[in-house]
């Protein structure tokens, strides 16, 4: 079994109030942090462990925090980003439920090292509930002198403030979810200047995410030279993984970075292997914006490795046989699953959720959807996929921010490696219709686990 | 404008109204003033949330605001509401219209008493969404977008909430609901119904 550092104590009963977090070591970290160790001890900490940022992109942490601006008589601010809404991602939504003091604790040590005094947590407007909960955490730390002013007697001050958004993923890109948290609209800046010198009201910001913020805390607790004997190479310590789709066992999990995928799938430990007895046709391993495998490749690198959970061995192979470990949204398909359809579902999504500031997404998405729905419902033709991989192409890297990309990916990957089923689509019109392609050629390469 | 208007509804649809007197009629909607205003307690609230914020930048509230305003106004932001937003904040109308059609919490038109937001996106979809989704249809005999003629249940569609791994699931309220199935949409109905008598 794997180490835990985040979700250690996560099955403790009463975890979310802050007695229970105290009694079980809860603000020890901070402690160490804000009495005996200093700003740039932690700073050297963060650095030493190799953390990196858990909301997807997977930036060096530490390298981002050496970047912020310190102007003279400017505040700096801490943003968290718990604007959790990639498809398939749902892993920070169990730790603000369940442990909302490993949060508060991981900004407090996070806004200390950076000398910020103000924090803010911007949620998802539709974790409507969480707020409250976090909202009880703050008042508790509050009154147990953790917030507020003079912390502990150092002299150090900070207020933590919640605020909700109102449904836009594109808010999840740091400078979108600053725009938003200054009462506009989500529209992503032109960087550079980036957030860590003119970020939120023009002054030095750190965006950080929800997972990244509370991995703080082990990381300064245990020191950066035991945190990186977790996890493998440039993957150090742990990640939380929010699987779900065809599986026994949908949950939220948190792995070191040192097992296999295949380990995680079908182990009773993790997903418990595909449910129904089904068999493995495919999976997107990093939420809705990595490309989709097809189980040949995504049990093994097309080198013939083992694939692991990590950020290098899902990269391995690049697009053309590779994914990305992303924000840790799991989502695995089984046999009965059509990949057109899967494909337009994330179309639909992204056309949704543009800005629309840039045209190469703005209208890109919409016809990338109305192409797979001419496919999905009997219209398409052959050309079609062709045009889809096209537009694709066009609108990958000409926008401002990554949503372009991230809608461009998984079209491409769809086709990359599902080609025949979009052109048993066009062909079959009829029969698409009625029944799924299925498994063909890319079927899991592994005895099928008796899964009950 | 307003002189046109008279009778029972909440004053909030005045904008709707203007719309739909081009296409119908004047007299075809009986519409009442009633003045946006939100109460002492909501007030207050309004002034906690502005104070997180360093001076002069009130806009920040926005967002908090209008979720604020829909609670208060009948689930949804009339041209009225938004108007009382930015005089409360001191900003522009135009600075909170631009704002609430951009975020897709924010309903710009009436909303049943109840508002059933199911996912649709690729998670809850390869766990049955659509099966769900065509089940509340066909119970409530509505379309997507559409309400009750009772006026109880909207269905709207939305993309990803964030609870693939409990799916299919919808937002009602507050809170989410998780691992639908038929039954449970029955439920649900019924629990509404019985909470609206």
């Amino acid at each position: 079994m794997g180490r835990k550092l985040l979700l250690e104590n996560a099955h403790i009963e009463g975890i979310r109030y802050y007695d229970t977090y105290r009694k079980n070591g809860g603000y020890a970290a901070a402690e160490k942090a804000l009495k005996s160790m200093g700003p740039e001890a932690v700073l050297e900490e963060v650095k030493k462990s190799g953390l990196r940022g858990r909301g997807g992109a997977g930036f060096p942490t530490g390298m981002k925090w050496s970047f912020i601006a310190k102007p003279e008589g400017v505040p700096r601010y801490l943003v968290c980003n718990a604007d959790e809404s990639e498809p398939g991602t749902f892993k920070d939504r169990y730790l603000m439920e369940f442990l909302p003091h490993l949060l508060i604790e991981g900004l407090l040590i996070s806004s200390f090292t950076l000398g910020a005094n103000a924090c803010y947590i911007y949620i998802r407007g539709e974790y409507a509930w969480i707020p409250d909960i976090l909202e009880q955490a703050i008042a508790e730390a509050k009154n147990n002198g953790w917030l507020g002013k003079n912390i502990q007697g150092t002299g150090f001050d900070l207020e933590i403030y919640v605020q909700r958004g109102a449904g836009a993923y594109i808010c999840g890109e740091e400078t979108a979810l600053i725009e938003s948290l200054e009462g506009k609209r989500g529209n992503p800046r032109i960087k550079p200047p980036f957030p860590a010198v003119k970020g939120l009201w023009q002054c030095p910001t750190v965006v950080n995410n929800v997972e990244t913020l509370a991995a703080v805390v082990p990381i300064v607790k245990y020191g950066g030279d035991e945190y990186i004997k977790l996890g493998t190479g440039k993957s150090t310590g742990t990640k939380l993984i929010s699987a779900c789709g065809n599986i026994n066992k949908p949950g939220v999990y948190e792995i070191e970075m040192n097992i296999s995928v295949e380990e995680f799938i079908f182990s009773d430990e993790y997903c418990g292997g595909i449910r129904n007895g089904k068999r493995l046709k495919a999976c997107i391993p990093g939420g809705s914006s990595v490309p989709v495998l097809p189980a040949n490749l995504l049990l093994k690198t097309a080198k013939g490795d083992t694939r692991m959970m990590t950020y290098e061995s899902l990269a391995d192979g690049g697009f053309a046989t590779g994914s990305m470990l992303g924000s840790g949204g799991f989502i695995v398909m089984d046999e009965d699953q059509c990949i057109v359809k899967n494909t337009l579902t994330f179309a639909r999504f992204y056309h949704h959720e543009s800005c629309g500031q840039c045209s190469p997404c703005r209208e890109g998405t919409g016809w990338m959807e109305k192409v797979l729905k001419n496919i999905d419902t009997g219209k398409g033709k052959m050309s079609d996929i062709d045009l889809l991989w096209d537009i694709q192409r066009k609108i990958e890297g000409n926008t401002i921010c990554p949503l372009g990309d991230a809608a461009a990916w998984p079209v491409a990957a769809a086709i990359r490696h599902f080609r025949d089923e979009f052109e048993w689509h066009v062909k079959n019109p009829e029969e698409a219709q009625r029944r799924n392609f299925g498994l063909a050629h890319y079927a899991d390469p592994l005895p099928v686990a008796a899964t009950v | 404008m307003l002189f046109y208007i008279s009778g029972e509804i909440n004053c909030s649809c005045i904008y709707i109204s203007l719309k739909k007197r081009k296409a119908t009629g004047l007299f075809n909607y009986k519409l009442s003033i009633a003045v946006v205003q939100f109460s002492e307690e909501k007030l207050n609230k309004v002034k906690e949330i502005i104070a997180r914020y360093p001076e002069g930048k009130q806009k920040s509230a926005l967002i908090p605001v209008l979720h604020l305003a829909q609670e208060a106004f009948g689930g949804w932001l009339s041209a009225e509401t938004m108007d009382y937003v930015a005089s409360l904040l001191q900003i522009k109308p135009i600075e909170v219209y631009e704002v609430a059609t951009f975020y897709s919490m924010f309903n710009l038109t009436p909303v049943g008493k109840y508002l059933f937001e199911v996912c649709q996106t690729g998670p809850c979809m390869v766990s049955g969404s659509d099966n769900i989704i065509d089940y509340i249809k066909s119970k409530l005999g509505i379309g997507v977008g559409e309400t009750t003629a009772d006026g109880m249940f909207t269905l709207k569609l939305v993309e990803c909430l964030g609870a693939c791994g409990y799916a299919p699931m919808m937002q009602l309220g507050k809170h989410y609901r998780e691992h639908l199935t038929p039954a449970k949409v029955d439920d649900i109905i019924a629990e509404c119904r019985a909470k609206a008598n």
